[in-house]
């Protein structure tokens, strides 16, 4: 086994044709994930942040090889799974799993429980019919459910609950890595706390890394060591959670910290309130992509994209203040 | 003349369904002061909404029921008047802004139309007079280059600009109150403190009172002057914002507080988040007691045989539970 991270992700691109067919052109092309490179290790959790079409659901989607990239490539424990043929592949994705945010469509609703969380055991393992019940009962009871449960149907169960059972079908193989895309986002706020100290639980158990897919900040400071922040496609920010929360370095991930309402009346802030919208993936600006929402910005920003660079050691920014270490705490 | 703008007594809906009655909103009281803000919490079926759309008379009947209760806006009960009558109010005196911007703008009309209605039906300008300030209401919501978006499409338009259009319509015809349910939870964050800043600078021109619909405790913190926090129907606890979140009394109140995640940056990181055991019982189920009595760590067995009232907690401060009486019964390592 190598000494390697679990995840490497090395310039992944992903561009989606814009209109076109079989005969016609695309008539253009949205750059979902344009040049994403970081690794996560054994055990760790990665945030990934960023507003509504940031790119990273899509980035989530290539981790699981759910969709073929346009250019790049990511590793698994050294090994470029999109180099893999289909067999190759399925011993890899037992070691990787999914979490989905809705856990009403995420669920078929005409299968009982009990087939739910052993279908990716009958695809990937030869096991009896006792083998798969006894594990299914097991897993259920490890996410807070009882086994007499697997013989219920999906719409019998609260979102609460429905996104535990989500949670064992990803855990059924003993996978490694799990990409969770919002799983707690639909989920009322007693409820919420009850998965994200679940999903806690189940790392340390089972030493699993998370690509924690989130827009709410909070959520990923909590649970996170690293985060990273997505704008139009790529990473502008990636720090530790300490980092990320006391010395943002990118004007966005500053915008982003100020404008979550914090739950306490003693400190009511203005909302800082940074005009406009996220621009279009079609279209983005030249330079950098976020310099016309940006306080900070100077010439050199719309002429030049800054790359991720690093700033201190485990901090990399990409902007062009600071001579590209962008904002200092002083700023 | 009364201090109090609007004032819901004992009001109680429900709803007939093939599973039987759900008691969505069952007796709740609490009234509005001329330009205050409250805040009404609580998680999903709580019956937060339900409460705002009877206050319209826009609950669906059938399967829909006000079983009772009084509605007190301008001295007349909302509940007796007729359609006409009611119509006659509603986005002039009382408006109302929903969570999801795309399926509450009517889709092929105009924006400028959508937003100059208000005003040909409830002040009989010309359309050309209304169509003017439309405009002037867009320009003010900050729609960029609002003049030129009249005529443009609800598709046309990001989530954050629909719901700028979404607060013009609400606010043309100047209302006494907004009700706004959960406008900002469908927003991304930055997009959400733009909205949030302009409906705190729009409330404050306008002086008009705000019934802010929400389950993020941090929009409320941040916004209400009083919050009521509502559980399987009923009030379980009200309270001015500062001694909610400083002195929150109720069991439910108290765990809710405690399961956000508080961001690192607020100094007071938790490493493992409160959770409250259970789910909300199915609104069909009768209770007895206390209806958070089985999810409740400080239950006895009062709890389980008779339903709290709301208790005086201290002045604008009450809670239905009956730690109240039993102060003694409250167990410390929770």
């Amino acid at each position: 086994m190598s000494d390697g991270p679990l995840l490497n992700i090395v310039d992944i691109v992903k561009h989606f044709p814009l209109g076109g067919g079989v005969l016609s052109k695309p008539r253009g092309w949205v750059k979902a994930v344009d040049g994403v490179s970081f690794a996560v290790s054994r055990g760790e959790s990665f945030g990934l942040v960023g507003e509504s079409g940031c790119g990273k659901t899509t980035l989530g989607r290539l981790i699981l090889r759910l969709i073929e990239p346009t250019d790049g490539r990511i590793e698994f424990e050294g090994q470029d799974i999109f180099s893999l043929g289909p067999a190759e592949l399925m011993p890899l994705r037992r070691r990787m799993q999914i979490i989905f945010q809705d856990p009403y469509s995420s669920l078929d609703p005409r299968m009982k429980v009990d087939a739910i969380i052993t279908e990716p055991l009958r695809s990937i393992q030869r096991l009896t019919r006792q083998q798969r019940q006894d594990t299914a009962a097991e897993l259920l009871e490890k996410v807070g459910l009882q086994k007499a449960d697997l013989d219920k149907y999906p719409h019998e169960f609260s979102g609460g609950q429905r996104q535990r059972i989500g949670i064992a079908r990803a855990l059924c193989v003993r996978p490694e890595l799990i990409v969770a895309d919002e799983p707690v986002s639909a989920l009322d706020v007693s409820i919420q706390a009850q998965v994200i100290n679940l999903l806690q639980d189940l790392k340390d158990e089972f030493n699993l890394a998370y690509v924690f897919i989130s827009h709410d900040l909070s959520v990923v400071e909590h649970i996170c060591d690293r985060i990273a922040v997505m704008y139009l496609g790529s990473i502008i920010e990636l720090a530790t959670t300490e980092d990320f929360s006391h010395a943002p370095r990118h004007p966005y991930t500053r915008a982003l910290l100020q404008a979550v309402p914090l739950p306490d009346p003693h400190r009511r802030t203005e909302p800082f309130a940074m005009d406009g919208d996220v621009p279009s993936p079609i279209d983005p600006p030249t330079g950098c992509a976020f310099h016309p929402r940006c306080p900070y910005k100077f010439d050199r920003c719309e002429l030049e994209t800054p790359l991720l660079v690093q700033a201190t050691a485990n901090h990399f920014v990409a902007c062009w203040l600071n001579e590209g270490t962008g904002l200092t705490i002083d700023n | 003349m009364s201090d109090k703008l609007i004032d819901i007594e004992d009001l109680r809906v429900s709803f007939h369904i093939p599973e039987g009655v759900a008691r969505a909103v069952d007796g709740v009281n609490f009234n509005l002061a001329p330009g205050e803000t409250i805040g009404l919490v609580g998680e999903s079926g709580c019956g937060k909404s339900v409460t705002a759309l009877s206050i319209l008379g826009l609950i669906p009947a059938p399967p829909g029921k006000i079983e009772s209760g009084k509605i007190m806006f301008n001295g007349q009960n909302l509940l007796d008047l007729d359609r006409e009558r009611l119509r006659k109010i509603r986005g002039r005196d009382i408006s109302m802004i929903f969570q999801e911007p795309m399926t509450s703008l009517n889709p092929v009309l105009s924006i400028g139309r959508q937003v100059a209605e208000p005003l040909m039906t409830h002040q009989g300008l010309s359309r050309a007079a209304a169509f003017e300030k439309a405009a002037d209401w867009l320009d003010h919501v900050k729609i960029p280059a609002a003049a030129k978006r009249l005529n443009d499409y609800p598709h046309q338009l990001s989530g954050g600009m629909r719901q700028r259009v979404m607060i013009a319509m609400a606010m043309v015809c100047g209302p006494k109150l907004l009700i706004a349910d959960e406008p900002t939870t469908a927003l991304d964050v930055t997009i959400q403190a733009q909205i949030l800043s302009l409906m705190v600078r729009l409330k404050e021109e306008l002086e008009m009172s705000l019934l802010l619909i929400t389950h993020d405790l941090g929009v409320v913190a941040q916004m209400a002057s009083r919050v009521v926090v509502m559980y399987a129907g009923q009030i379980v606890e009200e309270a001015g914002v500062v001694d909610l979140f400083d002195y929150p009394f109720h069991p439910y109140t108290q765990g809710l507080l405690k399961s956000v995640p508080r961001a690192v940056r607020s100094g007071e990181q938790i490493k493992r988040l409160n959770e409250i055991q259970g789910t909300v019982p199915p609104l069909t189920q009768m209770i007895v007691g206390c209806k958070f009595a089985d999810r409740c760590p400080h239950s006895f067995q009062l709890c389980r045989e008779k339903q709290p009232t709301l208790f005086r907690i201290k002045n604008g401060h009450r809670a239905r539970c009956w730690l109240k009486e039993y102060p003694e019964r409250r167990r410390d390592n929770v």
